[in-house]
């Protein structure tokens, strides 16, 4: 969907992007991680063209962008920021509404498409559609930016930061939320954050930057289980490793299809991480499973948690 | 219905003030002949205590008509001066911009009206000069201020939806930028109108007309009934200028937090 080949970046003499590559695939969620000045924003703003490349090439759909007029491509592509990034002086609605104003839909379409929007982040349309940002919470302000990325139903969402400025609880919603959405609609997303727990959730493909080049890429496993050099090792957190690997992985996957035995039930969607979390607080071997829909699942043993059964 | 006319008097009590100085306004300008005994009692010793030379409505509405041009063409230099400045070509231009500003202010109006005369003849253009020297200072210091003050991400993400230049110029830039211009703009006209005045010293028709004669003919009752009204006229400004700035923050967490108090108190 994106080539990315051979750019570079530089601002006064700073290389904040030099010389990478990278192809980002259609309907996959790829988090740029990196620590401040490793030139994953920059990045991500090449793709949109808020900056130009001094060096290389960046296609999208196997169209050079630069063959686009930038406004053109930028309606088609989805940009959420922190929080700050809604427009103060326009309701809800003017804000998701911004993409389809400029692509002159009737009226009536943005006015449905808004509901529509709010309604799937969890806002409900008649409460929110005339207030102001300022008469949001943070977490409702970065749904409705969210929202407004999402309004003229691109196919590829750019999005710098968007949880950073929200408490963990918030930001687990709607990280979560994120993550169906996406399944949902196999948009094709490009995420940029400085956590990696962030990252390990949300990421389909991880691509760690330094110095404006990329240090490793891969799945979140490959990170954690072999990790290219000492900086990702300090990145993934070196202590927490294993950890985070039970943080990928499902209850479901490791569940074992037996009778159910007393105790309260875990989900079967839920992370091995958070399995293991009960496992040591209830002091027990064996914790029973149930499906989302409450009925019993089978049966979950500790010794399991390192490989699946056979 | 009865909601209605309430609705409407909480309105008429938010703006009281504008309705109380324009009805004073309206009245002294065409009601001036009725206090004729009044300045009589009060100046017994002159032969014709009311300004007759003109009618005070015709005064009003010359000294406005000069405010107003100069006003309109004070905004669009002053304006365009801080759009010009606060955009990535123009930058540089700043510091500059402000000093000339500074010094044109720094002129007073009547050396400019002195200044003005041998080049442009008597009348109404060398008072236009000097009102737009010296009012367009404030709109251009409101434009610069309200233009710079908008936070960097705002302009990011309109860039980053795909809004053009003239899209963020007026959908985003002066929307936001509206309250600071504008308080310029009524800095601006409510200090042109006392110093349009001075224009009738060069032979422009306005409200200064019968405070000159006054002054140069001993007769205090002309000064204060021109004065009357220029004070009477400036009030209005400014409260007409205190109603627009309301209207262009709306979506302030003051204005908002504003209605709605505003709304308890009159249900």
């Amino acid at each position: 969907m994106i080539e990315i080949s051979e750019v570079s970046k530089s601002f006064n003499g700073w290389q904040a992007v030099s010389e990478l590559s990278l192809t980002i695939k259609e309907g996959e969620l790829t988090v740029l991680i990196g620590s401040s000045g490793a030139g994953k924003s920059t990045m991500l703003k090449l793709l949109n063209r808020l900056l130009e490349p001094d060096s290389g090439s960046i296609r999208l759909h196997g169209q050079n962008i630069l063959e686009y007029s930038p406004q053109q491509l930028r309606r088609r592509i989805g940009y959420a920021i922190q929080s700050v990034g809604l427009f103060p002086h326009w309701t809800v609605e003017q804000n998701i509404g911004a993409v389809p104003v400029l692509l002159k839909w009737p009226k009536a379409r943005i006015v449905e498409r808004v509901s529509e929007l709010l309604e799937l982040l969890q806002l409900a349309p008649e409460k929110f559609r005339h207030r102001y940002p300022h008469q949001l919470s943070g977490g409702q302000q970065q749904r409705v930016g969210v929202a407004r990325a999402l309004a003229a139903d691109p196919d590829l969402l750019l999005m710098d930061e968007p949880f950073g400025a929200l408490d963990p609880v918030t930001r687990a919603s709607l990280q979560q939320e994120l993550a169906n959405i996406q399944a949902l609609s196999g948009k094709t997303i490009v995420l940029v954050t400085h956590d990696i727990e962030e990252a390990l959730a949300l990421g389909q493909r991880i691509v760690l930057m330094d110095q404006g080049r990329i240090v490793q890429q891969g799945a979140p496993r490959d990170f954690l289980l072999a990790p290219a050099n000492d900086l990702v090792r300090e990145f993934v957190g070196q202590s927490d490793a294993g950890i985070r690997l039970l943080g990928l992985d499902k209850i479901a996957d490791r569940v074992r299809r037996q009778p159910a035995i007393p105790g309260e039930p875990i989900r079967s969607s839920d992370t091995l991480r958070q399995a293991l979390s009960v496992f040591i607080t209830r002091r027990v071997q064996s914790l029973p499973v149930v499906d989302e829909r409450g009925q019993p699942a089978g049966v979950l043993h500790f010794a399991d948690l390192l490989e699946p059964p056979r | 219905m009865k909601l209605l006319s309430r609705h409407i008097g909480g309105r008429l009590y938010r703006r009281r003030w504008l309705v109380a100085s324009s009805l004073l306004l309206l009245g002294f300008t065409f009601g001036m002949p009725l206090t004729a005994p009044l300045f009589a009692r009060l100046f017994p010793e002159l032969d014709r205590p009311l300004y007759v030379q003109d009618s005070f409505a015709a005064l009003v509405l010359a000294h406005l008509n000069i405010v107003l041009w100069s006003g309109v063409i004070a905004v669009a230099g002053g304006v365009a001066a801080g759009l010009l400045v606060t955009r990535p070509a123009g930058r540089a231009f700043r510091s500059a911009l402000e000093t000339v500003l500074a010094i044109s202010q720094s002129f007073p109006p009547v050396a400019v009206l002195a200044v003005a005369v041998p080049v442009v003849g008597f009348g109404e253009t060398p008072a236009l000069i000097a009102l737009v020297m010296y009012g367009v200072l404030p709109v251009a210091q409101g434009a610069m201020t309200g233009l710079s003050s908008i936070p960097p991400p705002i302009l990011e993400i309109a860039r980053g939806i795909g809004m053009n230049r003239w899209q963020i110029l007026y959908r985003v830039e002066l929307p936001l930028a509206a309250p600071v211009i504008l308080a310029g703009i009524r800095t601006s006209v409510v200090i042109n109108i006392g110093t349009a005045a001075i224009a009738s010293t060069v032979g422009a028709k306005t409200l200064g007309l019968p405070i000159i004669v006054g002054l140069s003919g001993f007769n205090t009752a002309y000064v204060i009934q021109g004065a009357l009204l220029v004070a009477l006229l400036a009030i209005v400004a400014d409260q007409l200028f205190d109603w627009l700035s309301e209207r262009s923050q709306r979506w302030t967490p003051q204005a908002v937090a504003a209605l709605h108090s505003g709304e308890s108190l009159v249900n």
